[in-house]
């Protein structure tokens, strides 16, 4: 087996690149990203388990969670690794969440504290796994002074710490002596083969209960004494601003107590939402368009088939560059050649809870509670604001309702404009911004519109022996921390990267980034989203026109490029799926995104002209699996994510206007559609890798690949349905 | 102006204009706040409440048009219904905003069709959206919290 690709060394992709550090100029020269960010916090009152762990006098255990949990069951996992080296009793474990400290609770893959990339789990690793078992070496130390024994005779048991004389103590018995003993730097780790808790079906969710009887506290539930509700008018077109605004009847709404403008737009404050909501409603705003986006979505999508098709030269920041060239550059001449193109849609994200924020500023330190997910960001951007020390401002992050990577926005978009009104109202009034459903699905920050042109020429045996691939994408890290100047890999990876183009002679894949003042952000899976599509759809195709069956040319091209995970989730996925259900049509499709590969076998029939998706056999490389449990909800909820967006997911524009701005016109998958999906995980012990975005890109192509079957017709464009 | 209703068995009187929908008197005066705020047009079910024990958009239900009927909301099933245990057996939420609008639109399925077949399921669960994608284990739930028998809270 390969060992997965992602390692934590900041690259250049993940290392956030703080504006600050710029600003702060060379006083700061000499500390590290995260000491700049971390100026201002206090890190001086961590007990004495260390910043991850902590115990109480009753012996229940806490475990500190670095990163956000909106729905991917990190905060068990990452409870998970700790109780295990720390051979605590789970069901006396809890998890709370880490306030925001750069410099303690950084993702050791991004150099800044943050959620994302599907990292949570994988980066916290070894960390959480020295955490545990320092604490437990501290339990250890204790016991043995206590019983005068040595230490290498006292072993730890969910939560027991006993010597074989019968000597027995627990948690709560020994944590005040434990807790005097200095943690051990490099504490010894338990070799996984003797894992008691990680990888069985005992590590489930810590948070079912609190949501399950309407008890999780979201940033919507959020009520303080004093608070004021806020909604903004946003301009209809990205790139517009306000030109006049008339609050005369907005002000007479019961319950409206001001209205005035802020940089995104007028903002509208009240006693609750439902005046809030009204005030806006009345309120008369003209938009100056002079800068906005006009166009439409067709005449966008034209633009980008004219560069692909060489009609077009792109100029400036949309120069073509390439992400993978080898062999030769031209094509041979003869031979059997395939030209397909592909045009994907702008997505929302739409995660059932809206965007919204609460913010505290103008009474000591600035306090933000969201569901932060990039906390590093959101410190920088609302100290940029109020004028402070990144670090001293505090974040609660709270559950969120879904992000889907959304909340991971390097303007902290929505937390900007509550800190705007909240410096604004001033006095540390609470204030808590509400984003509408309409305002949360035409804000932007979509998934990119992208289109495909790929020609490839076969050789004789009916394998590729040049492959032309041309990208056209609005670049997703263009003009954020993360951005440089360079190639931006989110619009090519999946297809950079691919075992069909490694096992392909020469290649020449090229990727033009066009600019508009759309915003576009990274979708569940970001590049997977659509280069997954291409990919595996395209191989099916080329199998087609060489007559062999696409499973089979899977696996001869896997072997050539030395893709043993891919075979192997190939494999496991076929052997599991059988013989096919009666009056069903199979597909199949493989991808790796985020150091995890996935292969689904997708049982698809028609009903009129709409796919439905029945049975989804699913098998998964993701490492060592941590929580079975919750890697198959993320291969069942990733597949329900991709299905929906494949079958209906769109976002138009019409002169320049959002068209879809709530679930009436933007469609989401239901029960009725929804699949069911089967998962198995491929044994392994390379350190565990991603599962919140690896099972949501696969199902697209595997659906399209049992259409080709069905009809002989390949799918050009998403969605399946169009509206 | 005052409007009163039966909320979870008990008379609450609110000072709230008769139109204001009850998503909002539970929310922001009530400080109930296990139901949510999805859509505000009826299409995502996370706000679902019962009237006299029907699944209902509280989104959509003027406070002013509720007068002598009775509401329950997640908070009245006290964490005691069948479903909530199945629920958390199954480890069916995920981010789990939308599950209070689930459990309430399964629990009314329940108190009118004890022993659903999965297309009374589907039918009762269709109008609440899911972005996780948890359909499978919202299914599975319902059948074995089904196979326990009738809920002792009043639904």
């Amino acid at each position: 087996m390969n060992a997965p690709v992602r390692s934590f060394e900041p690259t250049r992709r993940e290392m956030v690149v703080i504006a600050a550090v710029a600003a702060g100029g060379s006083l700061l020269i000499g500390c590290s990203q995260a000491d700049i960010m971390s100026l201002g916090a206090d890190s001086s009152h961590f007990g004495p388990f260390g910043p991850f762990l902590r115990i109480d006098a009753d012996g229940t255990v806490t475990v500190v969670s670095k990163h956000i949990e909106f729905g991917q069951g990190s905060h068990a996992g990452l409870a998970a690794i700790v109780a295990e080296e720390l051979d605590a009793d789970w069901s006396r474990v809890n998890v709370v969440q880490a306030p925001a400290n750069t410099k303690v609770y950084a993702n050791l893959g991004f150099g800044a504290q943050g959620t994302g990339g599907s990292s949570a789990i994988a980066n916290s690793w070894m960390q959480l796994r020295k955490a545990g078992a320092a604490g437990r070496a501290m339990f250890v130390t204790a016991a043995a002074n206590r019983w005068g024994v040595p230490a290498a005779a006292v072993s730890v048991n969910n939560g027991v710490v006993s010597h074989p004389s019968g000597k027995q103590a627990s948690f709560a018995d020994l944590v005040a002596d434990a807790a005097k003993v200095a943690p051990p730097k490099d504490p010894p780790l338990k070799d996984p083969k003797t894992f008691t808790l990680i990888g069985t079906d005992r590590v489930r969710r810590k948070d079912a209960h609190a949501k399950s009887i309407g008890k999780a506290q979201y940033t919507q539930d959020v009520h303080r004494p004093n608070m004021l509700t806020a909604m903004v008018a946003h301009s209809p077109r990205f790139g517009g601003k306000v030109a006049s605004f008339d609050a005369s009847a907005a002000k007479k709404v019961p319950g409206v107590v001001d209205v005035f403008e802020i940089p995104t737009g007028v903002a509208v404050v009240a006693n609750n939402t439902y005046a809030a909501r009204q005030g806006r409603d009345a309120l008369q705003v003209t938009w100056n368009d002079d800068k906005a986006e006009k166009r439409g979505t067709d005449a966008i999508l034209a633009s980008y088939h004219d560069i692909a098709s060489g009609k077009v030269t792109p100029v400036g920041d949309a120069k073509w560059q390439v992400f993978d060239q080898h062999g030769q550059t031209s094509p041979p001449a003869g031979g059997k050649v395939v030209e397909l193109t592909y045009d994907f849609p702008y997505l929302s994200h739409a995660p059932m809870e809206p965007m919204n924020c609460v913010a505290e500023i103008g009474a000591g330190a600035p306090k933000i509670s969201t569901g932060s997910q990039i906390p590093t960001m959101d410190q920088l951007n609302t100290a940029l604001i109020v004028g402070c020390l990144p670090g001293s401002v505090e974040i609660e992050t709270l559950f969120a309702g879904g992000s889907f990577g959304r909340r991971a926005n390097f303007q902290s978009d929505y937390v900007v404009e509550c800190v705007h009104i909240a410096k604004k109202v001033g006095g540390g009034r609470p204030v808590k911004l509400v984003w509408t459903r309409e305002d949360d699905m035409t804000a932007g920050k979509w998934r990119p519109l992208t289109h495909h042109a790929v020609r490839v020429a076969l050789g004789e045996d009916g394998f590729p022996v040049h492959w032309r691939h041309r990208v056209v994408s609005q670049s997703i890290q263009k003009g954020s921390p993360m951005g440089g100047g360079k190639l931006d890999e989110t619009a090519v990876e999946g297809a950079l990267g691919s075992p069909y183009l490694k096992a392909t002679p020469n290649v020449d894949g090229q990727v033009s980034m066009p600019v508009s003042p759309v915003t576009v952000l990274w979708w569940r899976s970001v590049g997977a989203t659509h280069t997954a599509f291409v990919m595996e759809h395209t191989i099916d195709q080329l199998a087609r026109a060489a007559g062999k069956d696409p499973v089979d040319y899977r696996r001869a091209l896997y072997r050539k490029a030395g893709a043993d995970r891919q075979l192997a989730v190939l494999d496991l996925a076929m052997e599991k799926a059988g013989d096919a259900t009666p009056g069903w049509t199979r597909g199949v499709a493989v991808h790796e995104s985020f150091g995890s590969v996935v292969a689904q076998v997708a049982e698809v029939k028609l009903d009129g002209d709409t796919p439905r998706v029945g049975r989804v056999v699913t098998a998964v490389d993701c490492g060592l699996a941590i929580s079975p449990d919750q890697i198959a909800a993320q291969m069942e909820g990733g597949t329900v994510y991709g299905l929906s967006a494949a079958l209906y997911g769109q976002i138009t524009l019409k002169d320049g206007v959002p068209q879809q701005r709530n679930f009436d016109t933007y469609r989401i998958l239901r029960m009725t559609e929804a699949p069911h999906v089967e998962t198995y995980i491929v044994p392994s012990g390379n350190p565990p890798s991603g599962v919140g975005e690896p099972g949501t890109p696969v199902i697209a192509p595997a659906v399209a690949n049992a259409l080709l079957v069905l009809t002989g017709k390949p799918t050009s464009s998403l969605p399946f349905v169009k509206a | 102006m005052a409007t009163s209703f039966t909320l979870n068995g008990k008379q609450v009187t609110v000072e709230a204009a008769p139109e204001t929908p009850l998503l909002w008197v539970l929310r922001d005066e009530l400080v109930m706040t296990g139901t949510k705020y999805g859509c505000g047009i009826a299409q995502c079910g996370a706000c679902t409440v019962h009237l006299n024990g029907e699944a209902v958009r509280s989104c959509q239900l003027p406070i002013g048009a509720i007068g002598t009927g009775k509401i329950t909301t997640i908070e009245g099933l006290q964490g005691l219904h069948p479903l909530q245990t199945a629920w958390v057996e199954a480890d069916v939420p995920q981010c789990g905003y939308c599950q209070s609008g689930q459990i309430m639109s399964a629990a009314a399925l329940l108190a009118k069709t004890p022993n659903p077949t999965d297309e009374d399921i589907t039918a009762g669960m269709n109008g609440n959206i899911c972005r996780c994608g948890c359909y499978q284990r919202i299914r599975a739930a319902i059948k074995v919290a089904a196979a326990r028998g009738p809920a002792k809270v009043a639904a």
